[in-house]
Order: C-alpha cells, then structure tokens, then sequence
C-alpha cells in the first residue's frame, strides 16, 4: 500500500464493490450514527477523496475479546469497508507480520504519518515493576503505549480495559493495571468501554473519526455519546414490565418466562450506559437481557469490584461480608432506635429519682399550693 | 383541692406567671411550613424511594393495565422536587426572615463558648448534667446536628437525586446540564445510586433522633419544643436564668 495516498473508494472499487453498494454503505452509516441523510453524501464525498488514514492497534493487558467482536462486525459491507478504510498497519493479534518485521511497523508510522495516525489500544498497561507484568516486543508495554501515543493524532480505548482497567485492575490489582487515560494525559483519549464493546460500535466510532476528520462528541466521561448517552434500562424492550412493578422474582418463576423485567436479580440496566438494548449483539440476534439474564454492567468502571453481579446495589467495603447501603443503613437505624428507646427509660428515671425542686417544678403543683 | 382551686384564682396566677415569663418569636410563619411540607415531602420520598429500590412483589395482569413502578417514581420526583423547591425557599429567608431563620445555615466554629455549649449538652444527653440550659433557638448540639447531618445531608440528596434524575432526563436536558457533574464527582451512576441510599438512612436517623430529642426535650428542658415548631412562640418554664 502506498503509504496513506489511496483513499477508501479507490480500495473498495478495486475490491469489486459497486458504486451503487458504496453509497448504500454511506446513507446506512450515516443512519446509524444518527447523523441525517445529508451526511451520506458529504460521507461519500470524504471516503472519496481523502486518503487512508492509518491506525495502529496495540495489545496490553487484555484477553483480545475487543478484536473477537470487532472483526464480527454484522453488516458485511461495515467489516470489510472497514479493513480497507482504514489501515490498519499494525495489529499484532491479526497482522500477517511478526517478530521484528512487524516491530519495524510501529517504527516507521510513527517517522511517517507523526500527528496523523490514530493509535487503537487494547487493554491496558501494569504500571507496578516498570511495567514488567506485559513486555510484548521486548519492552514494557507501557514504554511502547507512550511512544506511540506521542505521534498520534487521537487515541482511542477500546473496551473496558483500556478505558477503566477491568478485570486485571480489580482489586487487589497486583500488577497495578491502569487504563490508558490516566498513561497518555496529553492526547485526547476516547473511551469505548465494554467486555467487549460491541462491533457495531466499535465500527461506528471508526467510520465517524475517519470520515468527518474529527472526535465524535464525547460525554463527560469520555465515550462517545451517539453511542454510550443512555443507559440499557432507558431503551430496554422490558421496561414497560418495570414500570408496570412486574419482575422476575426467582429465576426459575412463571415470570422470568413470561420476560418480566430483571431488575430484582440484580440487572445493572439502569446504571449502565451502552448500546446493548438498541444496537444489541451479533446482527441483532440477541443480547443479555434478551436472552433472559441481568445486565452486568460490564461497560462501567469497576465492575469487578461493585459486589454480585445478582445485587442492584455495589458492597460497601468495611461493613464485613457483603453489606450494601440498604443492608448497613438498616441496621444502623436499627441500632439507633435501640439506643433511643434505652436512653428514653433511663430519661424516665432521671425524672422519677430527681427531687420534685427540680426545674420543671411549676410554682403550683408543689407544696405552696395546699 | 379543687373546690378550693377557683378559675379566678387560676387566672390570678397565670397572671402572675405572664409578668415573669415570656414567649420569644423563634420560627417565623415561612419557616413553620416549610418545616412540615419538608417532614411531609421526606416521608413520602424515604418511603417511595425505599420501594424504588427495593420494589414490591410483581404485579398481575398485563404491563399495560399497571404502572405501579411508574407511579412510585412520578410520586418520588414530584416530593423530590417540592423538597429542593421548599430547601431553596428557606435558604431564602434565611437572608430576609429573622435570625433564627439562618441558624442552621451557619456554624459558629469562631466561637469557644459555643464549643463549651456543645459539651455541656452532651452531658446533658449523657446525665452528667442534673439541670438542663435554656435557648432560644437550637440548642448549641442540635444546631451541630442540624447543619452537619440535616443541611449538608439535604443538600447531598437533593445534589445526588436530581443527578439521577437527570440520567432519565437524557444528556440534552437541562437537569443533565445542572446535575451530569455530580455523576462525574462520584464516579459513576452506580456510585451516585449507593450515596443516595446511604443519604436515605442518614436522613432517616436523623429523624428518628430528632422526633426523639424534641417530644424529650419538651418534657424535660425548661422551654417548650413542639408547640414552637406549630405556633413559632418558645416558651420558658420558669423564670430562673
């Protein structure tokens, strides 16, 4: 490939796709991204004339889940116009190069396309021994992340390693995994939190920077807002049974049959901000809730560590053994009530034993009356 | 006794009575009625807000004949809502009404007798202290507890609910514009949602002690405690300083 010269039209005309197929992509993408169909055709227009811009991808601490969903990316033509929209010069899970040879890579984008490239991050970098819990390469991975990120125009952190620290930063966090935002703190970092993240959006989120030349609007945490501004119990196809108070109790009951709503197992919906309840999973087959169990919550930060996954409220730690705020406040005023009660009797006392000179004493109900 | 004890000679000691006690305008008018619309408007919200969270068992029938869960949370916004507005209010008149009107807004940690005070009423709920002490307004303690655990844990739920609130109301709405930084403070939705339950059983002992304190205090201290939260007048049992 001609370093960055060939724009995406030149490479899916030279693939066979049909003018006709590439502007179906166009009004479908724009559609999804709920951008208008005035944006199909300055799509177009950017796909057409535009050069590739090149992406490289780089693996942490992770468990590859974020590439397994990506390359299942549903609609046909978003896979494939994507693998040929962007370069995708570097990859080490997928690319056909290895050792040095793909190494040599990463060297050359960054002389090459310095301030242009977007740098993708998988997983997340220990911090704890100078990174020595992850050296793909020879080298801290940590090292490699923040050389890379020094030439890149933007980064983004997919799933929820990258964005929060997931699994390996659970506590105790032993290697002391970090997500990428608090590593490269002068680079604009976009969060694309879930384990995984879903393809579609993951894909939507590639197709918008690439075309428009620009950071999709991002909410106060960082990710996207087409995609992560309401939360799977907002667009749930259950909450009209939440609302109508009609739950699954057990999860063997008539209602979970009937697909009465979660919220009593535990369903993380209404804490959790995704696409899952609109876009959902696998070409719109299915998705957790669907298929009859709770959301986890895995695109929100800490997860692990919120307590069960069966609990709508997180653990509180130092209350013992899994003791949530509705758990510690109860037996807190239960306590309390205890201690009133006990300090009322000892308050009936006090006023019985004291002497009837005592303050309270009205000048007529004592002895001057009779 | 009471063959003895005329009506005109009751009269004639009440009389007696008025000339040495008096009654102190303590809670104004706004005040009084905020205090009960808040005691109303925390009630229905600790109550709403609890099965909220903890729902009651499943409905039958079709979702579309019920609206229970719905219904529960339009009554918890709407009290949420009559509780910020009646908070904001009072903060209103602690700047026009009297000055007992901005007590619980402020806390004299300038002041070392009022640091001694705090101490002498924990021996007094502790009955280390034989005879109690009078005020005008809260006493020294209560006025602890009221900004401490009331004002700030007010201003904690009220912060906290409408963040919440704005979550439902969509990242385009104006309580997201107000609120969407107290989710961002917290860390995240579900931070938010276990503050807002710790919040719920603060208030809630609060309350407990507070009903407590006062029907105890109304019988034991040498000044009257619910009536001045029903007509606004403290009155002094006796004349004794």
């Amino acid at each position: 490939m001609s370093q960055g010269l060939e724009t995406f039209y030149d490479v899916i005309r030279r693939r066979g796709v049909s003018r006709r197929s590439f502007l179906k992509f166009c009004s479908l993408t724009a559609a999804s991204l709920g951008l208008g169909p005035a944006a199909a055709s300055q799509m177009a227009h950017a796909m057409e004339t535009k050069p590739r811009i090149p992406v490289i991808w780089l693996h942490g601490l992770e468990c590859t889940c974020c590439t397994e969903s990506f390359i299942r990316s549903a609609h046909p033509l978003v896979s494939d116009v994507l693998l040929s929209m962007i370069s995708l010069d570097y990859d080490d899970t997928i690319m056909a190069a290895a050792g040095h040879q793909a190494e040599a890579i990463l060297e050359e984008t960054l002389e090459a396309h310095r301030g242009n490239y977007i740098l993708a991050v998988e997983g997340n970098p220990p911090l704890a021994e100078d990174g020595m819990f992850c050296i793909p390469g020879g080298e801290p991975f940590v090292n490699k992340l923040k050389r890379m990120a020094s030439g890149a125009s933007a980064v983004i952190a997919w799933g929820s390693c990258a964005s929060w620290g997931c699994v390996q930063a659970a506590k105790p966090n032993p290697t002391q995994a970090t997500p990428i935002h608090k590593v490269v703190t002068d680079k604009p970092v976009i969060k694309v939190p879930g384990c995984p993240p879903i393809a579609e959006v993951m894909t939507g989120v590639l197709t918008y920077m690439l075309t428009f030349d620009q950071m999709p609007a991002l909410d106060r945490q960082g990710r996207p807002k087409m995609f992560y501004s309401q939360r799977i119990h907002d667009k749930c196809y259950r909450r009209p049974h939440f609302d109508a108070g009609q739950f699954v109790e057990s999860w063997d009951d008539d209602n979970a049959r009937k697909g009465y709503c979660l919220y009593k197992m535990g369903c993380k919906g209404p804490t959790t901000y995704n696409a899952c309840s609109s876009v959902q999973w696998n070409d719109g087959v299915s998705w957790p809730i669907r298929s009859g169990h709770g959301c986890l919550g895995c695109s929100e930060e800490d997860f692990w560590d919120r307590g069960s996954f069966y609990s709508r409220l997180e653990d509180i730690d130092g209350f013992g053994v899994e003791a949530n705020a509705d758990e510690i406040g109860m037996a807190a005023a239960g306590a309390v009530g205890v201690g009133i009660a006990a300090h009322a009797a000892a308050s009936a006392v006090k006023r019985v034993i004291q002497k009837p000179d005592s303050h309270t004493r009205r000048p007529h109900d004592g002895s001057d009356q009779a | 006794m009471s063959s003895q004890y005329t009506s005109q000679e009751a009269l004639k000691e009440v009389d007696a009575l008025a000339a040495k006690q008096q009654s102190i305008y303590v809670y104004e008018a706004p005040v009084r009625l905020w205090h009960w619309v808040n005691a109303l408007a925390m009630t229905v919200l600790a109550v709403t807000g609890y099965f909220i969270a903890e729902p009651l068992p499943s409905t039958a029938g079709e979702a579309s004949e019920n609206y229970l869960m719905g219904w529960m949370r339009y009554i918890h916004f709407s009290a949420g809502y009559v509780l910020a507005i009646g908070f904001l209010g009072r903060i209103y008149w602690a700047f026009v009404g009297n000055k007992h009107a901005r007590q619980i807004f402020v806390l004299p940690v300038w002041d070392k007798d009022w640091w001694k005070e705090i101490v002498f009423e924990a021996k007094w709920y502790l009955f280390l202290e034989r005879d109690p002490k009078k005020y005008v307004g809260h006493n020294p303690l209560a006025h602890l507890a009221m900004f401490g655990v009331f004002v700030t844990g007010t201003i904690l739920m009220i912060l906290t609910g409408f963040a919440l609130y704005a979550e439902g109301a969509g990242q385009d709405s104006l309580h997201y514009a107000l609120f969407g930084w107290v989710i961002v403070l917290f860390g995240d939705s579900m931070q938010v949602h276990t503050w807002h339950h710790i919040g719920m059983w603060v208030l809630i002992i609060f309350v407990m002690i507070h009903v407590y304190a006062a029907i105890r205090e109304d019988i034991m201290s040498r000044q009257t405690m619910i009536s001045t939260i029903v007509n606004g007048l403290r009155s002094y049992k006796d004349d004794r300083p």
